[in-house]
Parts: structure tokens; sequence; C-alpha cells
């Protein structure tokens, strides 16, 4: 099944939160990456029927989505907050959900969606008694119990340990390899990279990059980068630098260096090259904008 | 009625420490009741005016907030609702469940108390004991109504909700001979007053406008109720 955003908007009184989105979510996983505050939660809320764009249509297999319960019968819905009844044990909650989609042998089915995500032990346990990511277990079972063809999962491996996260990572690559379609929400690159084969980056409301891992990585490794170079010589080395067009511009401050490298890969070669033909000793050579923060502004600004 | 949502709303509106909210009104009432006839008060003018003042004036008011809102603003507060709402399950069928749930509540809690308690201080004189119990159970059913809409409409519902009961129903209206003619608690006493021959018992609504008003709000709130639900949004915390 296909999701499909078309020019869709949201905004809050004066805040845009999301800006003219148009994507189409097919079979696989999808992961939509963004830093916090980019407008993940709201796009993931339109798509899942809980959100009324401002603008725009969001479609389930050309189905409108928004105030259509119809829907549900193909969506499993993991939303981030906590969401699940603390007096309720594992099992009747699970249960609960399959009695509300109706199904067959409600019984059976809960007891598959638990198995799935490995909570048969605690499931007699009240939920209230749950680590964060137990509850987070009992959640994706709720959601998969009536085997949906889309899965939506608000930033699923919050909270998890790493044992936690490789298992759901395993889960949702296996339901993305049997053809369904899967989107969940992340902050974090490593994550998204390492479970989807598709990514939407998302900054601030605006629809940044669409690509697989590598396109993505490339789009984030090819752009400027900015070093911090301390060296035995700061001015002889800033010279030698500025000679050669990988070097986009040079700072010299009192505290060494400021690189700007306009081609990564060349720099990275050119540097220890230039540092020993002058005979400059490098004492430091830091990466002054890696955090994901920064990735995302040069996307931005490369998208407008 | 979907008797997945109706169990999961009873457990939680009933389940541990809640139902003390529930029990400590209607406890009150029938502690009342005994008192008075304890100290020789048991006659129809101290029945009118215990059911006028606290069974209809008070308890009912604050059971109607508590049933009517408890059974769905609490899950809106903390997103657990989501559970089901993400279902192939209408809205306004999710809503009558949940008024189904809290009028049934309202029986149980208000109008069963109110019968015993009138029953205790006057037996079956004039029919004030069906007749107020029937007032408590019909305008329990509209209080359920309204609070469960006031608690998808707005996340001050209680606050909404006390200022309503106590200030236009009873000091508004208590002042203001108009306004009694909007007043869940007039049109339960003009429906005691139906089944009642009481002498102590007057009315200020007749039973002609009473009964529709009753039924107008009723089934007015709970289809507003289930429109509200429909566009219901989940805003993030972004």
């Amino acid at each position: 099944m296909k999701i499909e955003l078309a020019q869709v908007s949201r905004w809050y009184g004066n805040v845009v939160a999301v800006n003219d989105v148009t994507m189409t979510i097919g079979p696989g996983v999808t992961g939509l990456l963004g830093p916090n505050g980019a407008g993940k939660s709201t796009l993931l809320h339109m798509m899942a029927g809980f959100l009324a764009p401002s603008g725009g249509t969001v479609t389930l297999d050309g189905q409108n989505v928004w105030k259509n319960h119809h829907i549900y019968r193909n969506i499993g819905l993991v939303p981030e907050r906590e969401g699940v009844y603390g007096f309720l044990t594992g099992w009747q909650f699970v249960l609960s959900a399959a009695k509300l989609h109706g199904l067959p042998d409600p019984a059976q089915a809960a007891h598959k969606a638990l198995a799935t995500v490995e909570m048969e032990a605690p499931k007699d346990r009240r939920v209230e008694t749950y680590s964060k990511g137990m509850r987070q277990r009992v959640k994706v079972a709720a959601a998969l119990v009536h085997d949906p063809d889309v899965l939506l999962l608000d930033e699923p491996f919050n909270g998890m340990d790493p044992r936690q996260r490789m298992h759901l990572m395993d889960l949702i690559r296996a339901m993305g390899a049997a053809g369904k379609t899967i989107l969940f929400s992340s902050h974090i690159l490593e994550e998204v990279e390492r479970v989807a084969q598709q990514i939407e980056v998302v900054v601030a409301g605006r629809h940044a990059a669409s690509g697989n891992f590598r396109e993505i990585r490339r789009l984030m490794t090819d752009r400027p980068h900015l070093f911090k170079i301390r060296s035995s010589d700061d001015r002889r080395l800033a010279a030698a630098l500025l000679l050669d067009d990988s070097t986009g511009g040079v700072t010299l401050g009192p505290d060494g260096l400021e690189v700007q490298a306009s081609e990564l890969r060349r720099f990275a070669r050119l540097l220890p090259r230039v540092a020993r033909a002058e005979g400059v000793h490098l004492q430091q050579v830091s990466p002054a904008d890696e955090d994901l923060e920064s990735v995302f502004s040069y996307l931005i600004t490369r998208s407008t | 009625m979907n008797t997945v949502v109706a169990g999961i709303t009873y457990r939680a509106l009933l389940g541990r420490r809640r139902i003390i909210l529930l029990l400590l009104l209607p406890l009150a009432l029938i502690g009342l009741a005994v008192l008075l006839r304890v100290i020789g008060s048991d006659d129809q003018r101290s029945a009118v005016l215990l059911m006028e003042k606290f069974a209809i004036g008070t308890m009912l008011p604050l059971l109607g907030l508590i049933a009517g809102t408890g059974v769905i603003a609490p899950e809106i507060d903390d997103g657990t609702i989501i559970h089901l709402l993400s279902k192939p399950i209408s809205r306004p069928a999710i809503t009558r469940t949940k008024f189904l749930v809290a009028a049934s509540l309202l029986a149980l809690f208000a109008a069963v108390p109110t019968y015993v308690a009138v029953w205790l201080l006057v037996g079956n004189e004039d029919g004030l004991a069906p007749g107020f119990a029937l007032g408590a159970l019909v305008a329990g059913i509209a209080y359920a109504a309204v609070f469960l809409l006031l608690g998808i409409v707005t996340r001050h519902a209680v606050t909404i909700g006390i200022t309503y009961a106590l200030v236009w129903e009873s000091l508004v209206g208590g002042f203001v001979p108009g306004a009694q003619q909007f007043s869940i608690q007039r049109w339960a006493l003009t429906v005691a007053d139906q089944l009642s021959d009481s002498p102590f018992l007057t009315t200020r609504v007749t039973f002609g406008f009473a009964v529709p008003a009753l039924v107008v709000v009723t089934v007015g709130a709970v289809l507003w109720a289930g429109h509200r639900l429909r566009g219901f949004a989940l805003t993030g915390d972004e």
C-alpha cells in the first residue's frame, strides 16, 4: 500500500510545522529523519489520520485518511507517547486491540503478536510494571495484531536498550522485506541507516532530501566541512592550504585556524601533504560542525 | 455499544481507589438520611429539602462530572485514547459507548442511593422515593452526556463543569427565574414532581418543557461529542 502526501502543510496559528511536503511512502522500510522539532511527528500524525492537514491531501491508496476510521484496518500505529493503559496486563492490552479490530480469533492473534516482540513471558504483568522498552514492545504488538499492510512508528527506538533495539530493527527489516509499508521517524542518522532502504529528511517542516542511505550519506559528506586546526605554525599552514582549490577559506585566530573545506576527500589528502612539505607539525585537527544539526542546516540551505 | 471499549472504560473508572470518589457522595447522602431519621426529622419536608439541596443540587452534578468527564478526559490527557481511536470503529460509536458507561454509573451511584435515602425518611409516602429516583436518573443521564461532551471539547472540563453546576444551576438559578428554565436540576425536580403527590415538592418548570429539554440536551450532547471526537487531533510535542 502507498501513503501519498501531496503539498501537505500544517500550521498552528502563526507557526508552520510542516511546509508544502510532497512524498510517497511505498512498500519497504522508510525512515523519516530530522532533528527534534522538524515536524516529523506532525507528518506522522497526519499520515495516521490524527491530524488534519491545513493544506494539501494525505491519502492511503487513494483514500483520504482524515476522518476515515476504515483506514485502521490497514494501518498499525505505534505512537511516541506511552498511550498504554497501565492497569491492563500486556496480554489484556494486546487482546483488546485484537478484539477492537474484530478479528475472528483474537486470542490467537494476540499470542502471535506478543511472540513476535518476545513479550510472552511478562504478558500477565500489568503494563505499569513494565520498563519503557517493554511498553514500547507491547505497543508494537498491539499495532501488529491485525497484521496491517502499513505500520507507522513514531521514534520507536527511544528508551530501548541495545538488545531490544536490535530486535525491533530486525523485526522492522523483516516486515519491510515481506512487502509491508513501514515508516518510522528518528533523529538519529545511524538508526535510520541501519533499517531503512529509503530515507526522507525533514528539516524545519520542509522535505529537505530524499534517497537511499548512500545518497543521503553522500549529501552529508559532500557538503563543506569546517575544521579547527592547531599547528606549530598556523600562519604558514594557512598560506599553503589556501593555494589549493579544496580550501574554501581560512580564519586565523588566537586559538588556531578555522578552515572551510569545500571538498572533504581532497582536503583530507591535502592537509597532511601540505603540512609535511612545509615542515609544520599538526597538533590538533577536529571537525567543528559534525553534529547532525549542522548537517541538517546545510541540507535546508541547499534545498531552498 | 462496544463491549471492549466499555470494559476498558469501566476498569479505568472503577479500578482501585477511583471507586471511592464515586462512593463518597452517595454514602454521605444515605448517612444524612439516617441521621435525620435518628433525630426524628423523618418527614416529607426534610426529605424534599435533602433531595433538593443535596441529592439533586450537589451530589448529582458532582457525580455527573466525575463519571461524565471520567470516561474520556483522562484518556485524552495521557494519550491512551489513541488505542481506541486507531481502530476501525467509528468514533461516534466509541462516544456512545462511553456515554452509556457514564449513564449506567450514574444510575447506580446516584439514582439508587437517592431512592434509598428517600425511602429511609418517608418510606413509600406520596411516591416521593420513586419520583426523586427517576428525576435523579434522567438528570444523571443528561449530566453524563453534557460532561462527556465537555471532556472532549476542553481540557478544563472539570473547572467549567463545577462552575456550571454550582454557579449557574445553584446560584444564578436561585436568583434569576429565567435561568431555572435551563437547569438540569430543575428538570429533575419536575420529573420527580410528576410521580409524587407530596405537597412539599413544588416546581417552576412545566413537565411539558422539562422532558423535551432533557431529551434534546442528552441526544444533542452525545451527537456533538461524537462529531468532535471524529475530528480529534493529536497535537505533538513539537
